[in-house]
């Protein structure tokens, strides 16, 4: 080394896990998703100072311990029921900032009726929805959102139309519903794709705090350990194969849908 | 608002809501308990009130998870298939420990049965009805005016034991005028702090989760032992019920909440008879008072119980006189109210009979000899009197 | 040299290497250790000092184990510093003499 660095404490820090964080280590595979978006949204929560306005939803599923490591008040839901709770806890408390954190088992299967209606009321909520084409925390079975012909335990020959139908593309359904201010559909495998996650985090929170309605996030995330691939070949399959069924970008702006929605 | 109304026991139910400062109302209508959300509809709001109709049953119990995690004292209603659906709901809300009011205006089923009134949810309302170990606090109204009272009483031990409380009424009791006084009530001098409710962290104390997953097998068990100390003490204090003449009888007649009004009739004219008949009506159905018909055994010869359902408190019944005395049933079905006179030959027939205890009600005498052909169940159905027990 | 110098602080009892950081890093400055740590993992380490701390490694790392550091923008004299290195030095093959008639302020290590 040709040149050391001054000490740490000279150098200034510009990123460290944020204080809304638990210091609890998390018990996602490696290379999960969630891990980042619950870094992220954590991060949106230090950075807006919200951390004593805000109640979060934990669902069934991988992220079942959601409250393990977000340092703020949560409530775990029943397997769907999370945009209920998050209803029951919203309409008491109108002033703070809700959200719901749901994977596509929760939210796109058992809890369809739920999630719709949600978004029907235009309830005031921020609901995080990863998409990660699996039932993680089952053991790899099929979801709603497996992509045609992948492989799950309950599809050993792939997933088909005759036998499971298609993959269900909620957030495209959610847009179209009037109650719904601002849809997205984001990913975190990358750091540019990352910091637009946080920009729509950051402006969904505003939305609610604007009283502007229902927000959806939706993550296209993956699941190395259902996919049986290493974290970095399955950030590349999810490029390849759900990018095409799921194209990342905002499917409703301001209440307004977006011409990427066709 | 005037104190002295005459209403439907649904609408006394809601104005008593409304009176105990229930902050949220989730519901999905279903026949007969439908006008209680009307009645929240119109008049709740205006006290500030969240009234909300909602997708299903299964949201509205959702809700008032969410709802009463925030620390609001906050309620749902519906009927037999409706409780049903909430099922898996009321077992987190037991669980996570969430004080709230869930009414059920029991209609006859089982499925969808009918819209009439029944007392066939008395197994699911008593004996936790969903999933795990766990246990409503129950009240049985039998009048209008207790339609109103049992609100303020719900809430007040749902509060008192972080544990959900149901007011099991039914059809004829929803659907019934009556006059009812409401009595002064003090919401704010009533409801404990609340400080594990999830409304914001603050930087002085630690995150308050609500959850009813504990993973850990020891965690889970603890949970568990603390539910049941909590049952414990409701078992030992809550209990709560009403005699007639029963220090002085021979037979003793069991019924709780409309059938009690009809068992109360027919006892009245037992005794104008000469019959030696007194009445018990359980007032909490959970905790049930097994000690009181304990204490009563001693002195009698046989129990009636009489429910609108084929047997189902009766078996509670059995085991509080812990086979002492003989103890029969009485019940119709299907949304079908027997007259007191009906009660009354029941009483009469067992009252000239000496019988013998047993620890399980006899075999319809015609199906005795059947083996089990599905056809013929139809036939014995028919050729069985009312009387027969089964 | 890069124009901004940083570096990372990895917990590497919390590292699961995933790997999905030294895939983010452009410098290449990150790589698997070869040893594992107390959950059985090889985990990521600094391998080079070209890190300009652009963060990319902590946005993606799921289990927000990566702490990024860089020099303070602000001072004038640090910047001369990181931006314009008084010496390069490699390959001493003989004696050599070097001198500098006004040293910046600020540390300078040769």
């Amino acid at each position: 080394m040709n040149s050391e660095l001054p000490p740490l404490d000279s150098l200034e820090c510009v990123w460290a896990k944020p204080s809304t964080l638990t210091d609890t280590p998390m018990h996602y595979c490696p290379g999960c998703g969630h891990g980042v978006v619950h870094k992220i949204l954590m991060e949106v929560i230090q950075e807006l100072h919200i951390q004593s306005e805000t109640i979060g939803v934990a669902p069934v599923g991988c992220s079942v311990f959601a409250y393990y490591y977000m340092d703020i008040d949560m409530q775990e839901a029943a397997h769907g029921r999370a945009a209920a709770v998050a209803t029951g806890i919203k309409r008491m408390l109108p002033d703070k900032y809700v959200f719901s954190y749901q994977g596509d088992g929760d939210l796109a299967a058992i809890g369809t009726g739920e999630t719709i209606h949600a978004a029907n009321r235009g309830e005031n909520i921020l609901v995080i929805f990863i998409n990660n084409a699996i039932y993680g925390m089952t053991g790899g079975q099929m979801a709603p959102t497996t992509i045609l012909g992948m492989k799950t335990t309950t599809t050993p020959e792939g997933r088909d139309t005759e036998t499971q139908g298609f993959p269900f593309k909620i957030t495209e359904l959610i847009a179209m519903l009037p109650g719904a201010y601002y849809v997205t559909r984001q990913a975190v495998h990358t750091p540019n794709v990352v910091r637009q996650f946080k920009k729509a985090v950051t402006k969904a929170f505003q939305y609610q705090k604007d009283k502007k309605g229902y927000c959806l996030i939706e993550v296209v995330s993956n699941c190395p350990s259902g996919w049986k691939m290493t974290p970095l070949e399955s950030n590349k399959w999810m490029e390849q194969n759900m990018f095409p069924v799921y194209p990342l970008g905002d499917l409703k702006v301001d209440g307004k849908l977006t011409e990427k929605k066709s | 608002m005037s104190n002295v109304r005459l209403m439907k026991g649904n609408e006394a139910l809601a104005e008593a809501a409304i009176r105990a400062g229930c902050r949220g109302y989730f519901g999905y209508p279903i026949t007969p308990q439908s006008e209680i959300l009307e009645y929240l509809a119109r008049e709740g709001r205006e006290h500030g009130m969240v009234v909300m109709q909602v997708e299903s049953e299964l949201a509205a119990i959702n809700m008032v998870y969410g709802a009463a995690g925030a620390g609001a004292r906050v309620m749902t209603s519906s009927s037999s298939p409706g409780i049903s659906l909430m099922q898996e709901g009321l077992s987190y809300i037991a669980c996570a420990e969430l004080p709230c009011l869930v009414v059920n205006v029991n209609r006859g089923g089982p499925g969808l049965g009918t819209i009439q009134p029944s007392q066939g949810d008395y197994f699911q309302a008593t004996k936790g009805g969903g999933h795990g170990d766990y246990h409503l606090i129950v009240l049985a109204p039998a009048t209008v005016q207790e339609m109103a009272d049992f609100v303020y009483d719900a809430f007040d031990l749902a509060d008192k034991y972080r544990n959900p409380a149901m007011i099991l009424a039914d059809g004829a009791l929803g659907q019934m005028m009556e006059k009812v006084i409401f009595r002064e009530y003090d919401p704010k001098a009533s409801m404990p702090d609340k400080p594990w409710a999830t409304t914001g962290k603050p930087p002085t104390r630690e995150r308050n989760i609500l959850t009813s997953l504990h993973i850990q097998p020891e965690k889970m068990e603890e949970i568990n032992r603390c539910l049941q100390v909590k049952y414990q003490l409701i078992n030992k204090d809550e209990v709560r019920y009403e005699l007639f003449y029963a220090d002085v009888a021979e037979m003793l007649v069991v019924a709780y909440g409309l059938s009690s009004r009809i068992a109360r009739r027919a006892v009245e004219m037992a005794r104008s008879q000469g019959l030696s008949v007194g009445l018990l009506r359980p007032i909490t159905l959970y905790p049930f008072p097994y000690q009181v018909l304990k204490d009563l055994a001693q002195d009698l010869r046989n129990v009636l119980v009489v429910e609108l359902n084929a047997g189902q408190m009766v078996q509670d019944v059995r085991l509080g006189i812990e086979g002492a005395v003989p103890v029969h049933f009485y019940g119709r079905m299907g949304g079908i109210i027997p007259p007191p006179e009906e009660i009354l030959s029941k009483i009469a027939d067992l009252g000239s009979r000496i019988s013998t205890p047993q620890a399980h009600p006899p075999l319809a005498e015609n199906t005795k000899n059947q083996s089990a052909n599905l056809n013929s169940i139809f036939e014995i159905a028919k050729t069985m009197r009312r009387e027969d027990e089964f | 040299m890069p124009s901004v110098r940083g570096t990372v602080v990895i917990d590497v009892d919390t590292c699961k290497g995933c790997e999905l950081c030294i895939d983010a890093c452009p410098q290449d400055s990150l790589a698997l250790s070869k040893e594992i740590n107390k959950k059985g993992y090889h985990y990521a380490v600094l391998i080079q000092d070209n890190c300009t701390g652009c963060v990319n490694c902590a946005l993606v790392c799921p289990d927000a184990v990566i702490t990024v550091y860089r020099t303070k923008k602000t001072g004038k004299a640090e910047k001369i510093v990181t931006k314009q290195p008084v010496a390069v030095i490699s390959k001493v093959q003989s004696n050599i003499k070097v001198s500098v008639d006004e040293l910046p302020e600020g540390k300078v290590n040769l």
